[in-house]
Formats: structure tokens, sequence, C-alpha cells
């Protein structure tokens, strides 16, 4: 584009915005890169004041975080073989030997079959939905829409009680399935209306013309509509992955041993003396890097995801 | 190539009924598909709701499942309503929805109000700043704790650096009364993206020739402002306002690893004072009656506002 116009914004104001946006940007990225420096400090530096900003970078954190660890008597403790790996070697230096593995990784992988579990199925069900509320005549159909957005605005606590029990019945407390509906339950609200901002997006035309065809409805729906919307596919499942992994309020009520995922998990990692930031920091530090990576991918959906389809670009 | 009866017959016969004798006819496929969800909804939404409101008028208790179940009627709710406690906690969860609200809407519409400038680089500081909104409320909320620590904390050391007063002479979640406002910074440092992003959807929605037109009518900069970018941007923001007034109003995970509600009861939010009740001293029909009362409360705020929404978007 040349020539000069009125709403293009001045050199000088574009220069002063960027600024001012980049000084937000680092003071907002501030908490999430201590958290990541954090999860490379050793214990003392990690509670040093003034606050360490450059450190001797150590994998402790990482080491305490996947390990339970005990303090031997100092007799015992000398009479030890040197440490044969390195991260013997890493729990030697704080003092202590290695008495197991932690729970992380069986949390994690909670957090990850039950994320993926309700994730394929709110978006299934989601897009089968979405799909009859974009195409059908449905009686009803804005009071079914908004019931379905409605469910959205219980506060889960309020819910809780009689899931609690009825799991408590069905014997679904504490289960990976019982979490997997549930979190269905909940995403599948964003589903369908995320997926019917997509589906609406495609023009009617394709699939008319693959009926003329001779395709039955529902091979024009699988063979025509899918491909299409693939993209919005892949943004609402993402969406939907990240609220079940980042849940924390069912999950802590609900699960305890079994099928209980990492948020609850990561908040009660302690060390000698409270919390072993560190290993929080380590912990929290893979549990939220998937999640930094997909909001990156997602850049371009991010508005018609947080607003349930409402807002497009 | 051959032409038989058949083959005519098929190419005369109309679509709509060609579909029906070849396959599952359109209301068929509309029910097979939206049944699941709807199914899934009743049983762990609406029914747990139903329940809810039943165990709302007794005296049940999820604890001791052999004691007898009595019917209170409205009891809990008369309880409730009358307790002064509950309306401390409402205040407190008022203040903490106002306070948010407030300064999300005004960074994030400042926020955007910038980048849409578009100086370069302004994509990918929307996604950079973007970034704390998708994380794990509770996982963040938790290592807030560590930077708000009065001795070792990043902010505690960030206030005394800019300002003098020593690190260790304030407690950001201790007594004292900066717990509330502790609260506020870090859900308001999560969630000014959010406003941000509908914001910026806003001012990019509206067209260059109104203020092309404007500029030929010699309006100032600060008109414009005033009577082009604000009206249109406000159904945007108030569709903001409504989406974050609901999260925050069932706000539980974030504040519930700040402070758990504490110290003492300054921080303690609805939601968080609904979990005690429910799951730590298990009055499960008392809380029941607790969790009507705050759902319809949403419910009902919220569709007022959504009509005065419907308003302003006619305009």
């Amino acid at each position: 584009m040349s020539g000069w116009s009125v709403t293009e914004p001045s050199a000088r104001s574009k220069w002063i915005a960027g600024t001012l946006v980049v000084i937000y940007t680092v003071i907002t990225l501030l908490p999430l890169v201590w958290i990541i420096s954090t999860s490379f400090k050793s214990g003392p530096d990690s509670i040093s004041y003034p606050p360490k900003v450059f450190f001797q970078p150590s994998l402790e954190g990482y080491v305490n975080l996947f390990t339970t660890r005990t303090r031997l008597g100092a007799e015992d403790f000398a009479a030890l073989p040197p440490p044969e790996t390195w991260y013997e070697r890493i729990v030697r230096q704080q003092g202590m030997v290695i008495a197991g593995p932690s729970r992380f990784g069986e949390r994690f992988m909670n957090s990850v079959i039950i994320g993926f579990g309700a994730t394929f199925l709110s978006v299934f069900l989601g897009t089968l939905a979405a799909y009859a509320f974009s195409r059908f005549r449905i009686p009803l159909k804005d009071d079914l829409l908004f019931f379905i957005l409605s469910t959205r605005m219980m506060p889960p606590i309020a819910v809780a009680i009689p899931i609690f029990l009825m799991y408590r019945t069905l014997g679904l407390s504490d289960t990976h399935l019982g979490m997997i509906l549930l979190y269905t339950a909940v995403n599948v609200s964003l589903a369908v209306w995320l997926m019917k901002s997509f589906i609406d997006g495609i023009p009617r035309e394709y699939e008319e013309a693959a009926l003329i065809d001779g395709y039955t409805r529902f091979q024009a729906f699988r063979k025509v509509v899918l491909p299409q919307a693939v993209t919005g596919i892949a943004a609402t499942a993402i969406f939907c992955l990240i609220f079940a992994w980042n849940e924390y309020a069912f999950a802590v009520l609900l699960t305890s041993g079994k099928a209980q995922t990492a948020p609850p998990f990561i908040p009660t990692i302690i060390g000698v003396g409270g919390q072993d930031w560190p290993a929080v920091a380590a912990g929290a530090t893979l549990f939220l890097l998937p999640v930094m990576v997909f909001t990156i991918l997602l850049r371009k959906h991010l508005l018609r995801g947080i607003t349930f389809g409402a807002v497009r670009k | 190539m051959t032409d038989t009866p058949a083959d005519r017959l098929a190419r005369a016969t109309p679509p709509a009924i060609a579909r029906r004798v070849r396959g599952l006819g359109d209301r068929a496929i509309a029910w097979i598909f939206v049944a699941p969800t709807i199914f899934l909804l009743l049983a762990i939404n609406i029914f747990p709701l139903i329940w809810t409101v039943r165990l709302s008028f007794t005296n049940f208790a999820a604890n001791r499942p052999g004691r007898e179940v009595e019917w209170v009627g409205l009891r809990n709710y008369e309880r409730i309503l009358t307790d002064e406690r509950i309306w401390a906690n409402m205040q407190t969860t008022a203040h903490f929805l106002f306070w948010t609200l407030f300064f999300q809407v005004v960074i994030g519409f400042a926020l955007a109000w910038l980048i849409n400038r578009r100086f370069r680089g302004n994509d990918l500081a929307t996604t950079l700043i973007v970034l704390p909104m998708m994380l794990s409320p509770a996982v963040v909320g938790n290592f807030w704790t560590f930077l708000y620590q009065p001795q070792i904390g990043l902010i505690n050391y960030t206030v005394e650096l800019f300002t003098g007063i020593p690190a260790s002479s304030f407690s950001m979640l201790g007594p004292g009364g900066l717990a509330k406002w502790s609260i506020i910074i870090v859900d308001t440092w999560m969630w000014t993206p959010f406003v941000m992003l509908i914001c910026l959807a806003g001012l990019r929605s509206i067209p260059d020739y109104i203020y092309e037109a404007a500029e030929i009518d010699r309006a100032s900069k600060w008109r414009q402002f005033w009577t082009l970018t604000v009206p249109m941007v406000l159904p945007f923001l108030m569709l903001a306002v409504l989406f974050r007034g609901i999260e925050n109003f069932k706000m539980f995970d974030m504040v519930v690893l700040l402070t758990g509600g504490g110290p003492g009861n300054e921080t303690l939010l609805a939601s968080i004072d609904l979990k005690r009740e429910a799951f730590e001293k298990w009055r499960t029909g008392y809380s029941s009656a607790y969790a009507i009362i705050l759902f319809v409360t949403v419910f009902g705020l919220a569709s007022i506002y959504v009509k005065a929404l419907n308003r302003v978007r006619e305009r």
C-alpha cells in the first residue's frame, strides 16, 4: 500500500505504543520466567535474599520432583558407596539418599489420559451436535443451545456435591472414567458452540452438491463437511484439552489417589520445612510448557475459542 | 452407455425422497447427533442440579450416610440469608469481582488500543501477552505464593528496590489487609489478556472509512476516540466483562491456592466458603442450599446483563 492515509498511525505513535507494550510484555512474562528459572536452581539458591537472577544451574528441582528421599545418620551416610548415577549424586549433595520414585510421573500420566480421553469424547459429541444445530431445523434450537451454554455457568462446587454422592454410589469416584465423563460434560458446551461457529462458516453448497451426486446425508457429513472442518476440530480439541489439563476444583474434590491429576498434586510437593520450590517449579514447568506450545499454535483461533465462537476474526 | 428404467427413475426422484430411501432422514440424523450431548448434560449437569435442590431442603450430611435424613423445608435458605458471615463473604466476592473487572477492563482496553497502532512485532507481543491466561490457575496460583513470600519473594524485593520499603516489613498474603489486593493482582495478571484480545477484535472491526469521514469533518482525535472508538468497542467490552464476571464469581482454584480464604476470612470468596461447608464441615444440606443461592445469583445477574448487552448491540 502506498500513499498517505489518515488512519495509519504516525511513526512516532507506533514507536511509543510499541515501547509501552514491550514493557508490559516483559513484566507479565516475568513470573513465568521466574518459574522456569527457579526450576533450575538449587534449594539454597531458590530462597536466597536478594533473589538470584544469575546462578549455577542445577537439576536438583527435577531430580527431587521425580524422587522421594530420606536422610541417613551421619555414619551410615559416610559409609555409602560413591553415587553411581548423576541423579544420585545430586541427591547426595543435599545430604540425602533416594528412597524411591515420587508420584509425579503417575499424576502427569493421569492428566494425559484424562485430558485426551475427555477431549476426544467432547469433540466427538460436540462436532455431531454442532453439525445438527448448524444444518437442520431442530425444534427449540435456540433454547437448547442456550441450555447447553448455561451448564457452564454453574459453580463447579455446586454440582460437585451430588456428583460426589452419585460417583460414590456408581463406583466412579477416583477413576479415570469418572473424570473423563465429568470433564466431557463440562467441555461439551464449548465444543458445541465452537464447532457450530466453524461449521456455520462452511458453505452449505458443498454438501448439497454431494447430496445431488448421490451421497447420503451421513456420507456428505463424513466426506465433505469433516475434511473442511479439520482446522476447527483441531482448535476445539486444543481448547478442550487445555481446560481438562488445567482443571483443579473437581480434581481436588473427586480424586485422591488413583486418578488424581497433576494440578492438585504439584502444590503438595513438600521439601524440608515447607514447599520444595525448585521441585514445585520443575513440576510447574513440565506441566505448563505443553500449554504454552499449544497456545502459540492456536494463536489464530484464540479469540474464537475464548468467546465460545461468539467473536470471530 | 445403457440407460435402464431404474436409472431414469432414480434421476426423476427428487433428492429428498431419494435420500430417505437410501439412508437415514435428516430428522433422524439430527436427533442421533444431538441426543448424546443432551443426554450427557442431563446426566452430569441437570440431574445433579436437581439433586442439589432436593438436598437443600434436608439436613443430610454426606459423611454420615447412616443418619436419618430430615426434611427441613426452607430452613437452610433462611439460615443462609440471615447469616451475617455469608453476607460478609458476598461482600468479599463483590470486592474481588469489581476490582478485577475494573483493572482488567482498563488495562486490557489500553493494551488493545496500543497494539492496534500496528507497530512492527505486534502479533508476537499479542501471543506472548496471552500466555498467562492459558495456564493452570492452580499451578500458577501456587507459585505466586512463592513470589509473594515476605523474605525471599520477588514481589516484596521489587517493591523494596523501587520504594525503599523494607521487603520483610509487609506480607502480601499475611495479616495487614493486603491479601485481598494480592488476589486481585494475580487475577488481573492472568486475565487482562482475555479482555485485551476481545477489545482488539472490536477495534479491528471498525472500518477505516469511518475515521476517514470523521477526519474530513475535522473531528479532533479526542472526539473521534469518545464518539467512534469507544461506542463501537463497547459491545465487545461488555461481552468480555460478562465472561470474566461469570468466571470470577465462581473463582475457586487460583485463590484457594494463594490464600485458602485467609488470613482469617479476608479473602474467603463464596466458592471457597461453599467448599469448606460442603467438603470440610460436611453440612451437605446446608451447602446445597448455599450452592443453589449462588447459582441463582449468577444466572440472574447474567440474564439481566445479557439483556443490557443486547440493547447496546441493537443501537
